[in-house]
Formats: structure tokens, C-alpha cells, sequence
């Protein structure tokens, strides 16, 4: 009988570990993957002229494999929705972890997870009907496809992120914090703003790395309302991110070009490794205070 | 231990097993060449498979100068080619088929007034040489030019008739056929090029030339913004039997209504 009970033990964890080592082989296979397929080309451009370039033209009799366009895109496109979408994300947080009445909070909350749930294919064609000609009649411009279609677009996308860990975050500050400096006369905002929100600081931090990594891996939607011409960043010029540049033109690409879209591909995984480690970094940090 | 090492090897072997379910019995067809014919040698080889349990259809996108090299040296069956056969090619003893028409119509917004360009109008203008529509007799305003993705098959059809292969000033570029037909729907100064049987009532499609995109014009080559899916051949080896069987489908009666579905005007 104890034998047998052993027996289970041992095969279920057994499993479990089978399970969690698909995880790990998966990271490990397309890291490999794409270090495997994206390096090749990048030797052959050369890494400078591949990084620094300012002109992409796969397809040209004398092609040219400049990705600088796309990385400032990235950057300046996830920025950007961050400028808009941090400050609105942050306070409904706080509004919603604090200050918010429990019917308005459980139904907000229920609408910020509907947000989240929302196919990213949805926000393109919203934005690509509705948004991008706003944009174009608002401002006088010939066409509303560009930096500030895809900034506004990331920015609502990053919405739920923020919103449901900072939240969470906030709520897990401990309520005698707040009784305290209640009690020292404090009134409820500046008790809020001075003891909650520094207390709840990691996880808003891991609210915004969460944001980012959002933002900057996002392609469908952006793919729809950006333009895609491989421009230099400017908030009304088409522009082309990292992930654009890979989702357009993988389907029919061959050669170099594939290759190159690859190296593309381990340029934006490298991107997110650095933001990722950047916010274990923070998280330590704030630990160890 | 060892029973759930056992249990998870049986487990695997049987994934594997489904594996190899696919049957190879029943012959092949190789085809090979351009990646403008992707959609309609696509719908082809899936409805030739759907008939003919057994056989194996196979369509390599290498574009149409590699899939006539390849008929030549006798590495697949059936070439694929979106442009006729050059002299030299016919005189190397390749035989073309024309399949079907595949025609490219220059679309606008409803409102827009213009109702006609010339060839050369269409290549300045998304070149840049033109870039007010007032230049054309239109509202005065910037033009917007809308296009398709690097490697699509409908903008190197596009880019090739027109002559301004990798010389367009593209404003936007979209990755599929519906997407440019929203867009240019949306905006007034907009321009853009979709396959003809794409084409809907919430886009105008301009007449080149004085030519009017239609079926007939496309097949009876009035209008010039086409280009011919050609089945290219080896004049002297014979078709194996499978191979004979998916060109005389391909050409047959039965095809028309697929290869318009994919988007090109049959031949037939």
C-alpha cells in the first residue's frame, strides 16, 4: 500500500517536471532558433550597416538592409504610447485600488478585463476605420496612417496591463500604512499618493516593464493603422516597427531578405530581454531597500 | 519510474505514429515558379488533391524565372510564370499555356472626379513625378499612394506593367488586397491597385486609357494593366500521367469558376 502511494508520488512529479520542461524547452528552441537564423545575415550586411542604415529595400535589384527606421520606430512608438497610456493607466489604478465605490470598481474592473480580452486584429480595424480617418480630417493631413495612429492604437492596448497589475500592486498595500498616516491627519489623497503608491512602487514598476513588452511586440494592430513605409520616425510620416517589418514581408520572402528578417527578429528579442532584465533589476532593487 | 518512462515513450511513439498517416501511394505533381500564382495554383492543387485521393501536389513559390529554369532542367513538372515566354526560351523548347488573366485595377475614392489615366499617368504618379491631383485634373490636394508589401505577387505585377519596379513612393503599404480596398475607400486623395475581382462598389476603379477593367477587356487584352499566369511546359518530355492529369484539370471547364474565385480572369 505504501508502496503504491510512493509509486503516485513519484509519477506525478515526474510529470509536473515533464510539463515544466516544455516551457523550458520552448524558450530555449527559439532562442536557439533565432540565434541560428538571425546571425547569418547580419554578418553578411555587416552589423553596423544593418543596426545603422538608415534605407531598408529588400526587394531592390541592389538591395539595402538598414533597420535603423524600424528601431527608432519601435522605440519612439512604445514611448509614446507609454507618455499617453501610463498617466491614464496609473491613476484609474489608484482611483480604482483606493478611492473607487465597490459597485463602480467590480464594474470597471469587469470592462478593463474586456479591454484585455479584445483581439489585437479588433483594435487595427477599428483603428484603421474609424481612427486613422479621425486623425487625417483632425489634423489637415493627406493621410492618417503613421507614428500617431500606432502610438494612440499601443496606448489603449497597454491600458489593461497597467491598470490590473498596478491595481493589484495597490491593493496589497497594508492597510495599517494607511490607518497610520490617516490617523497622523494626512486626508486620504495625500496619504494615497505619499504612502500607497511608494509602498506598491515594485509592482508598479513591473506595471510599466509589463506595458513595454506590450507595446514594443505588438504587430497586428499596429501592422493596420502604421502605413508600413519604411520611413525615418516622425508622428505624421507612415512608419514601419521591428514586428511590422517581420509580419509584411515573411510570407513571400526568400534568400537574404528572409534572412535579414530574422536578424530583425533577434533584434526585437533582444529588446525585450533587455527591458525584461531592466525590471528584474528594478524589482531587486526595491527589495532590497 | 521506469513504468512512467515507459508510458511516456509509448505516449510519443503514438504522436509519431499519426505522423506518418499520410498516405504516398497514388503519383505526384511538382510545380514550381511564380509567387504571383500562389492563389490559384493554391485553390487548383487543392481541389486536384480533393478529386484524386492519393496523389501529392506540390507548389515551390521561387518566382517566375526560377520555376521556367526549373521545366528546363527537368526539376518539376509544370513551370509556373506570371509573363509570357521570352523568344529564347520558346526556341529552348519550353511550350507556355496561358491558365488565366490576372487583372490589376487602378482604384480611387467614389467622390474622386478623375475617371481616366494613361499607363504613364499612373507610373508618374507613383513615382512622384505627379503629386498633386490637380495635376490630373482633379481636386486640388496631395495624392496618397496606397500599395501593397514588398514580395507580394499583385504589386510586382503592378510594379512591372507600370515600369516602376522599385521606384514607387509608397505612402502605405498593406498586406493584403482587402486592406487597401478599406483604405482607399476611406480617403478621398487616396490611389491604390487591387486584383480586378476584388474590387467593390465602395471604391471606383479608374479606366486606363479609356479602357473600362472588365473580364472581357482583361481577356481580350484591351486592358493593359494584366499580365498572363502561363503553365509552362518541356516541348519534347512527355507529362507523366498525373502530371497530364492536373494540366488537362487545370485547363479544363471545370477550373474556371476556382481560378476566378482566386482572383484571376480564366483563360478559357
Amino acid at each position: 500500500m505504501k508502496k503504491k502511494k510512493e509509486f503516485m508520488e513519484t509519477a506525478v512529479h515526474g510529470l509536473f517536471l515533464c510539463l515544466g520542461l516544455i516551457t523550458v524547452g520552448c524558450v530555449l528552441l527559439i532562442t536557439i532558433y533565432l540565434i541560428v537564423s538571425g546571425l547569418p545575415a547580419i554578418r553578411q550586411i555587416g552589423l553596423s550597416g544593418f543596426l545603422l542604415g538608415k534605407k531598408w529595400a529588400s526587394t531592390a535589384p541592389e538591395p539595402f538592409f538598414g533597420i535603423l527606421p524600424f528601431i527608432l520606430t519601435s522605440i519612439y512608438g512604445t514611448a509614446g504610447a507609454m507618455v499617453i497610456g501610463l498617466p491614464v493607466g496609473f491613476f484609474t489604478a489608484v482611483y480604482l485600488a483606493k478611492a473607487a465605490p465597490a459597485v463602480l470598481k467590480t464594474a470597471i474592473i469587469n470592462v478593463v478585463s474586456l479591454l484585455a480580452g479584445i483581439p489585437s486584429v479588433v483594435y487595427g480595424l477599428v483603428g484603421m476605420l474609424v481612427l486613422v480617418p479621425g486623425i487625417r480630417t483632425f489634423f489637415g493631413v493627406p493621410d492618417g496612417a503613421g507614428l500617431l495612429a500606432a502610438i494612440i492604437v499601443l496606448s489603449v492596448m497597454i491600458l489593461p496591463s497597467v491598470i490590473n497589475v498596478s491595481v493589484a500592486a495597490l491593493e496589497a498595500v497594508p492597510k495599517e500604512y494607511e490607518d497610520a498616516s490617516l490617523a497622523l491627519g494626512a486626508t486620504p489623497t495625500e496619504t494615497y499618493f505619499r504612502v500607497s503608491v511608494p509602498a506598491a512602487k515594485s509592482g508598479i514598476a513591473a506595471a510599466v516593464a509589463l506595458g513595454v513588452g506590450r507595446g514594443i511586440g505588438e504587430a497586428m494592430a499596429v501592422m493596420m493603422v502604421a502605413g508600413n513605409a519604411a520611413n525615418m520616425p516622425s508622428l505624421f510620416a507612415s512608419v514601419r516597427f521591428l514586428t511590422t517589418a517581420v509580419a509584411c514581408e515573411m510570407s513571400y520572402a526568400g534568400g537574404l531578405q528572409r534572412q535579414a528578417l530574422f536578424s530583425i527578429a533577434l533584434v526585437l528579442f533582444f529588446f525585450i530581454m533587455v527591458s525584461n532584465a531592466a525590471l528584474n533589476f528594478f524589482l531587486k532593487g526595491s527589495k532590497k531597500r | 519510474m521506469k513504468k512512467i518512462v515507459t508510458l511516456i515513450c509509448t505516449f510519443l511513439l503514438a504522436l509519431f505514429m499519426l505522423g506518418g498517416c499520410s498516405g504516398q501511394q497514388g503519383g505526384k505533381v511538382s510545380t514550381d515558379g511564380s509567387t504571383s500564382m500562389e492563389e490559384v495554383i493554391g485553390v487548383l492543387g487543392e481541389a486536384f488533391m480533393a478529386k484524386n485521393k492519393g496523389v501529392t501536389f506540390t507548389y515551390n513559390p521561387t518566382g517566375s524565372g526560377s520555376g521556367i529554369a526549373a521545366v528546363k532542367e527537368g526539376r518539376c513538372d509544370i513551370g509556373l510564370s506570371s509573363r509570357s515566354l521570352k523568344k529564347d526560351e520558346k526556341a529552348a523548347g519550353l511550350k507556355e499555356t496561358v491558365l488565366a488573366y490576372d487583372g490589376i485595377a487602378i482604384i480611387v475614392h467614389p467622390d474622386n472626379p478623375i475617371n481616366d489615366l494613361t499607363l504613364e499617368q499612373i507610373a508618374d504618379v507613383y513615382t512622384g513625378k505627379i503629386g498633386n491631383w490637380k495635376e490630373l485634373k482633379g481636386k486640388d490636394g496631395p495624392i496618397v499612394l496606397i500599395g501593397r508589401e514588398a514580395g507580394s505577387g499583385t504589386r510586382d505585377g503592378f510594379e512591372s506593367i507600370t515600369g516602376t519596379g522599385n521606384a514607387c513612393k509608397y505612402r502605405q503599404e498593406l498586406t493584403s488586397t482587402g486592406d487597401v480596398v478599406a483604405t482607399v475607400a476611406a480617403n478621398p486623395a487616396a490611389i491604390g491597385y487591387a486584383s480586378l475581382a476584388a474590387v467593390k462598389k465602395s471604391v471606383k476603379a479608374l479606366s486606363v486609357g479609356g479602357i473600362v477593367p472588365s473580364e472581357a477587356s482583361v481577356k481580350d487584352g484591351s486592358y493593359v494593366v494584366q499580365r498572363p499566369f502561363v503553365l509552362v511546359t518541356a516541348d519534347e518530355k512527355k507529362l507523366s500521367p498525373t502530371a497530364q492529369k492536373f494540366y488537362d484539370f487545370a485547363t479544363s471547364a471545370d477550373a474556371v469558376k476556382l481560378i476566378a474565385g482566386a482572383g484571376a480572369v480564366a483563360a478559357k
